[in-house]
């Protein structure tokens, strides 16, 4: 396998995630199997190819400066887990 | 062992756009919290955010400014973190095609001048504000500013000094002053800078490790704090003493730097590109047209106060240094022709007053038709100049127009010959000793004489009159 278990277990402190041992293998298989589907594009020769910013034949899609209303505060905080003042609520973050 | 301070840094400055960067909230400073938010910028499922037009031509401006090379394509990515003033859990930045590449500024130091280069100029997103004071165990998050149009400025470590460093500062906040692309109020944080700082020895054989310091709220604070690292790094360097690449904050009420104990160790951003915005490809005549249009840069500013005002080239660095106070004094300049004198005023009471009040130039309140209105009122004889510098004070407290002032108070100038030798005698009559001293030769006590004849008029007496008719009554 390409993906080991610890890196599983990096990429899943890098996103906040506790897995069970199980699941670990589990990811590992899954990734693994990811890359090496996405490793058979290297048996192109892309030695002139641009490397692809995007896919869509899209460029340039801006908006006007303009000030539209925001959402109401009651909606946004709805899904706070705890609120105060008017703020979102979270465990002290600096020492 | 010669050694050498090495600073780069990272500046990020609120553009002045309306609206935010990808949503159509207002970027207005000092709301309600979180009453400036909306699905967009606070990274609900399935939105898709749009790129401000006017944010891009912002930064367009600065990299031309900034003399960068800007780029005909670039892209927007994804820079992965959790941090709870990250409501998308990334930030939208720009990785490794930035809009603006290679420029560099020009800044004054004890050794003349000397270029200072910018390595990139890109645009991304704000975060919110965490507010930690006063909640215990607890932070509160406000995110009004999630999403409020950034430009960063990246510099090559390229600043010797921590002077230098400052003037570079100066001479940026200028000159995003000058293109109106940043109000850059560093109290309202719409301009904050990161620095990365070393010692190395000057031929090169070793180098302390470099430290990061982050979100310096003031210039001033920013060179303070890379005055105390400067010395702590040359001391490690010269004595051997290990060091380690590490964050430290500036503690502003004890002045020293301390080391940040950071549980988010894994700097690890996994940049992509951003898969919900296209590239920006931007074409030849749109670059020119807004390179066509850049204003007068403090550079060119200061050369024209010299050329058409001939002030010294220390008032045309002073004044161009800023360019709420460069439009004053050439609003002053429609209604006056004395260039010097209204520098004076501008470089003396004006800024101390500014300073001593912790104010900006954009903050001097009152209009320039007053500060010529006071000039005019000491060319003409109506004050004195000792007078002038209290009815400016009055002004600079109350915003009032002079010659309110001067009327109210009554500071109208005696220059009347009869009222002055009333006031003479007077004098006279009443400071024997000292005329005695006087006559005996020790022209020192004419001065006493003159002082108390200026407080018998509370300060109104022409001086110049006072003087001659003094002198002509004793003798
Ligand atoms: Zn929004």
């Amino acid at each position: 396998m390409r993906i080991k278990p610890e890196e599983v277990d990096y990429i899943a402190a890098l996103s906040r995630l506790v897995l069970s041992d199980q699941e670990k293998n589990m990811y590992a298989r899954h990734l693994s199997e990811i890359l090496e589907h996405a490793e058979r594009l290297s048996e192109l020769d892309t030695d002139d190819v641009e490397p692809t910013a995007h896919v869509l034949p899209l460029k340039n899609v801006f908006r006007d400066d303009q000030v539209k209303p925001s959402l109401e505060r009651d909606i946004l905080l709805s899904n706070a887990p705890e609120v105060e003042n008017g703020c979102f609520k979270v465990p002290r973050i600096v020492e | 062992m010669e050694v050498q301070t090495l600073i780069g840094l990272e500046v990020h400055a609120e553009l002045a756009t309306e609206s935010k960067m990808f949503c159509s909230c207002s970027t207005e400073f000092g709301a309600e919290p979180n009453t400036h938010c909306c699905p967009i910028c606070t990274g609900m499922p399935g939105v898709l955010p749009m790129p401000n037009k006017k944010a891009i031509e912002y930064a367009v401006k600065a990299g031309l400014a900034l003399n960068c090379d800007i780029s005909e394509f670039s892209k927007m990515d994804r820079k992965n973190y959790y941090y709870p003033d990250l409501p998308k859990a990334y930030q939208i930045s720009q990785y490794d095609l930035p809009l603006c590449t290679g420029g560099y500024v020009d800044i004054e130091t004890e050794d003349g001048p000397k270029r200072i280069r910018i390595r990139r100029v890109h645009m991304e997103e704000d975060a919110g504000k965490l507010l930690h004071e006063g909640w215990g165990n607890n932070s509160l998050v406000d995110y009004n500013r999630a999403g409020v149009p950034l430009i960063e400025i990246v510099t090559e470590p390229d600043m010797n000094s921590p002077a230098e460093a400052g003037a570079f500062l100066d001479k940026l906040k200028a000159i995003l002053q000058y293109i109106e692309v940043s109000d850059c109020k560093m109290e309202e944080g719409s301009l904050r800078c990161d620095v990365n700082i070393n010692a190395r020895a000057d031929d090169k054989s070793m180098a302390t490790a470099i430290t990061e310091m982050k979100n310096l709220n003031s210039f001033k604070a920013a060179v303070k704090a890379m005055e105390y690292e400067e010395k702590r790094h040359r001391e490690a360097l010269l004595e051997g003493d290990p060091t380690v690449h590490e964050t430290r904050r500036w503690d502003d009420a004890r002045s020293v730097t301390v080391a940040m104990r950071s549980k988010e160790e894994a700097h690890d951003y996994r940049y992509f590109p951003e898969p919900d915005l296209v590239p920006i490809a931007l074409d030849k005549s749109y670059i020119k047209s807004i390179r066509e249009n850049l204003p007068e840069l403090p550079d060119q500013r200061y050369q024209r106060f010299i050329s058409q005002y001939g002030l010294p080239q220390y008032d045309a660095g002073i004044l161009t240094s800023s360019k709420y106070l460069a439009d004053y004094f050439e609003q002053c300049m429609t209604i006056y022709d004395n260039a010097k004198t209204v520098s004076n005023w501008l470089m003396g009471d004006v800024l101390r007053a500014l300073n001593e009040n912790g104010k900006d130039p954009s903050d001097i309140p009152f209009p320039p038709a007053y500060l010529v209105d006071l000039i005019k009122y000491v060319d003409d004889g109506t004050i004195s100049i000792s007078i002038a510098k209290k009815v400016f004070d009055e002004m600079f407290a109350n915003g009032t127009d002079p010659g309110a002032i001067i009327k109210e108070q009554g500071l109208v100038q005696i220059s009347d010959e009869g009222e002055l030798l009333g006031v003479i005698r007077q004098v006279i009559q009443e400071n024997a000793p000292s005329v005695a001293d006087y006559k005996a030769g020790k022209k020192k006590a004419l001065g006493y004489l003159v002082g108390q004849a200026m407080k018998l008029t509370k300060g109104k007496a022409n001086p110049q009159l006072l003087n001659k008719l003094l002198e002509r009554e004793l003798n």
